[in-house]
Formats: structure tokens, sequence, C-alpha cells
């Protein structure tokens, strides 16, 4: 082995990294511009909508409901060791809000979406579905991309809006009912202690991950394999891949919103 | 025949290559296709012979050489009007899994330039599953309650729901009974003669070749051996045809590839 191997090795890998980063940039730039360009398919549009929004309440909301009460318990134990017991409502929402609600609905919908979009469309790859659209004048950007993006992006912030009042609900429930908090009393701590910033970053959040979710697990779909092991491949990476992007870009909005 | 001599081509092929990695799939096919006929490639199984209708189709571009259709180059020109033009039957049907049966074949007449009104849609879908022998009945099902034969004819009678000018074939009678084959094989038949359609067929079924060919390729080793007039065929001292058609274990391809 030569000298300059590990040198080759890190400047492969780089090369690599930075030619998945530019086709990652194309494919989000393609997608985005179909979502505008007619023709569009109501159809496919209204089943995005159903299949990555509305059904995915009930994971959202279980989610969000025993996370704000777990936070509600943590807040209050923790508190007590220097007198600030009474922070928890407070807490609760800043924490729901600004990052437990955004994230933990974003890994739920990398979780949920993510593989079932990367598992669907990689099989349509492999089977030749993605083909026979093609020959039937059908762009597959345009028909299975873009409504599963434009759904995501308009439909993961809401699902963290709701998931936002159902972690601050978990958190009231807990505290008013076993931590000897006054009902009125918390929900007016929360409402006036939660500022317009922390909602919209809360919903910005939201939709920068649906986006995520609805593309990694497009790309991935559309990039597969071969086979049965080559769609195995594709839902793994596409929800890895979900799932640290989520990450990384909750960081940099955090950032972008909060810094001072 | 005759007409084939003063017009261009429906299908011209020049020097076409195509590589997947260090697998040299196509190294210089040359094959022309005249209009209103019928075309069967033969070849073994791994030989290219999807590639090269995919690369007709555009779906796979190829690394050197030229296709034309119609005289025109297919890399010029409005891509959804070229592929109004073509109609394809996949290897494994290729059928959505989320659309009922008659959506699957009426596909391209519910949305695009070819849209027309739902029912009439359905009307046309329903005559098109009758031609490849299936009852209105599997028009409502899902493509995954059907026998894979079945789901091969359905995909068949998407193919040729919007009346194509040109209509590719792959592994059209793979997995039917021979009855059921002998059907496909009078309807492929039928298609090219009746409605004047240019076909080309991949097959491995000596019967259908014979059945459905006015011509034949055979494609080995990422070039065609030989073509000609599928009556020419039996005659032909080519040692590749010979062992082929006559499905020989020994003679100038290897059986283990």
């Amino acid at each position: 082995m030569s000298l300059t191997a590990p040198l080759a090795l890190i400047g492969r890998i780089t090369l690599g990294l930075l030619a998945a980063v530019g086709r990652v940039s194309i494919f989000t730039g393609r997608a985005a511009s179909h979502i505008l360009r007619p023709p569009f398919y109501p159809r496919e549009i209204l089943s995005a909508f159903i299949g990555i929004g509305w059904l995915s309440l009930p994971v959202v909301g279980l989610t969000a409901v025993f996370t704000g009460a777990a936070l509600a318990l943590q807040i209050y134990s923790g508190g007590a060791r220097f007198n600030a017991e009474a922070v928890v409502p407070q807490i609760v929402a800043i924490g729901m809000v600004r990052e437990l609600g955004p994230v933990l609905v974003g890994l739920m919908i990398a979780a949920r979406v993510t593989s079932s979009i990367a598992a669907e469309i990689a099989t349509m790859k492999v089977t030749e579905q993605i083909d026979a659209l093609t020959t039937l004048s059908t762009n597959p950007m345009k028909y299975l991309v873009a409504p599963r993006l434009l759904a995501a992006l308009v439909t993961v912030p809401l699902l963290v809006g709701v998931g936002d009042i159902i972690g601050i609900f978990g958190g009231y429930t807990v505290a008013t009912s076993s931590l000897g908090f006054n009902p009125g009393s918390y929900l007016t701590n929360t409402v006036n202690f939660l500022e317009p910033l922390d909602v919209i970053s809360s919903l910005a959040k939201g939709c920068a991950f649906g986006g995520i979710s609805a593309l990694m697990g497009c790309y991935y779909g559309m990039a597969s394999g071969r086979g049965a092991q080559g769609v195995g491949t594709a839902t793994k990476g596409s929800v890895e891949a979900a799932a640290v992007l989520i990450l990384a870009a909750n960081f940099l909005l955090t950032g972008a919103f909060f810094s001072v | 025949m005759t007409k084939a001599a003063d017009t261009p081509p429906m299908i011209a092929l020049t020097e076409v290559a195509k590589a997947f990695g260090p697998k040299q799939v196509l190294r210089g096919v040359d094959l022309s296709v005249a209009r209103g006929t019928s075309m069967v490639i033969i070849g073994g199984s791994g030989t290219g012979k999807s590639v090269l209708l995919k690369c007709i189709l555009g779906l796979v571009e190829p690394d050197a050489g030229r296709i034309a259709v119609d005289g025109a180059d297919i890399n010029e020109g409005d891509r959804d009007a070229f592929l109004a033009r073509f109609g394809m039957l996949f290897q494994g049907g290729a059928l959505f899994d989320s659309l009922p049966v008659w959506q699957n074949v009426a596909f391209r007449l519910l949305r695009g330039q070819l849209r027309r009104p739902k029912a009439e849609a359905r009307e046309i879908a329903i005559e098109k599953l009758r031609r490849v022998g299936l009852t209105p009945d599997v028009a409502d099902a899902f493509p995954a309650e059907l026998s894979g034969g079945m789901q091969k004819r359905v995909g068949l009678a998407r193919a040729i729901a919007a009346d194509p000018e040109i209509i590719f074939f792959d592994e059209p009678t793979t997995g039917l009974d021979p009855i059921m084959a002998g059907v496909i094989n009078d309807l492929i038949r039928e298609i090219v003669t009746e409605m004047g359609a240019t076909a080309m067929t991949i097959t491995h079924d000596m019967t259908s070749v014979r059945a459905i060919a006015d011509t034949v390729a055979m494609l080995h080793d990422g070039v065609i051996k030989w073509t000609g007039p599928v009556s020419q065929m039996d005659n032909s001292p080519d040692p590749y045809l010979q062992q082929f058609i006559h499905g020989r274990a020994t003679g100038p391809i290897a059986a283990v590839r």
C-alpha cells in the first residue's frame, strides 16, 4: 500500500459526498419546479395529503402527548433541585414548541412517511413501473415526486402545530392531575410565556423537515438498485438520511432563529 | 413488404452501443424496422434485447450511435408527442398496483394529450381487455389480485389501449399457457396487419417467432448476428442462429454465460 493511499481515500470520499450533494440538489430543484408547472395530478395530490398528513395524526398525537407528559415530570423533579418547580408550564411550552415538537414529529414522519415513500417508489422502479410511467407520457417526477413533496411541505407544519398543542396538553394533564398545578393558571402561564417567534420557528421547522422527509424518500426510491435487496437498501438509506438531515437542519434553524 | 422499399424505415438504429459499468451490453447495433412490419428480436437471456428497446424509447441513454424513428432523431422534437406514438408491454407487466385494472389499461386515456371522458376511457379499456382474452369483471380488480399471466395480458391491453403506431412487446407470451400464447400471437399479428402498426417483439418462444414475425433479428454478443425475413430463418447457414432456433446445448453460443 502506498503512502498516498489514505489521501486518495479521503479524496474519493469527499468527491463522492460532493457528487451526492449535487445529485440531491438537482433532484430537489427538479421536484420543486414540477410542483409549480402543469399538468397537475389532483388525485395523486389528494392521496398524498391524506397519506402523509391525515394518516400521520395518530402517531404524531401519541408521540407528542407522551413526550409532553414526560417533560412535565422531568422539569418538575429537576426543577425541585433549585426550587423551580413552578416553571413547568413555561418549560414544557418552550421545550415542546421550539424543539421537541418539530424534531419528534419530523423523526416520526421520517420513520413513517420517508420509509413508505422510498419502499413504494423503489418497488415501482424495480418492477419497471417508473419506466412504464415514462412510456405512458407521464413524468414520474411530476406524478410521483411533486405531489408527495407538496403534501409534506404543507401538512408536516400543521402536524407539528398539532403536536405542539397535544404535547402541551400532555404536560398539562400530568401537571394538573398529579403535580398539583392549577388548571387555569397553567394555561395562562403557557399562553403568556410563548412568543410568536416560538410558534413561527416551530412551523418553519415543520416545513423544512417535511420537505426533507419527502425528498429523501423519493430520491432514494428513484435511485434504488435491483431486486428486494435494492428496495431494502433504498428504504434504510432514506430513513437514515432523512433523520440525520432533520437533526442537522434543526440545529441550523435553531441557530438562525434564536442565536443572539 | 413492398411498401418498405420506398419509405424510410420506421425505426433505424446505427452503431448503437451501451455499457453498464464494465459490462458492454450493446457493441454497435445496426438494425432497421420497416413501417407496418413485425420484427422479432431473439437472443439468449441477458444479451441486451430489453436494453435495445429501452434505448429506442429513451429510457436508457445509449453511449454511442444514432436512433431514428420515422426519419427523425429521437432526441429531437417534443418528447410527449414522441412517446404518444408508442405502446410498450414490459417483461413483468409493470402494472401500477395502486390503480384498478381498467385505470391501468386506460392510463394514457385518462390524462395528458390523449385524455377523454372517463366513461369512454373505461369502455375502451374493457374492449381492450376483451381483445386479450379477459372478461369485463377483471376491470375493477387490482393487479395484485390477478395471476401472472393475467397481469401480462392487462399489460398488453395497456400497451395497445391508445392504438399506438409503434408497439414493443417484451416477452409477450412468457408465463402464458399454450392456448393463451396462441391468442396473444394472433392478436399481435392482427395489430400489425389490421392497424398497420410497427411492432418489435422480444421472445424466446420459437412458436411465437414463426407466428408473429415478418423479419427476425438475432442479437448476440452486443451485435446483430443475423437478420432477415422469417421465411429465410430456417435455411440460413448461420451457426449461431441455427443453434438458437433449434435449442441445442452445443454450438458457438456458450451454454454458460
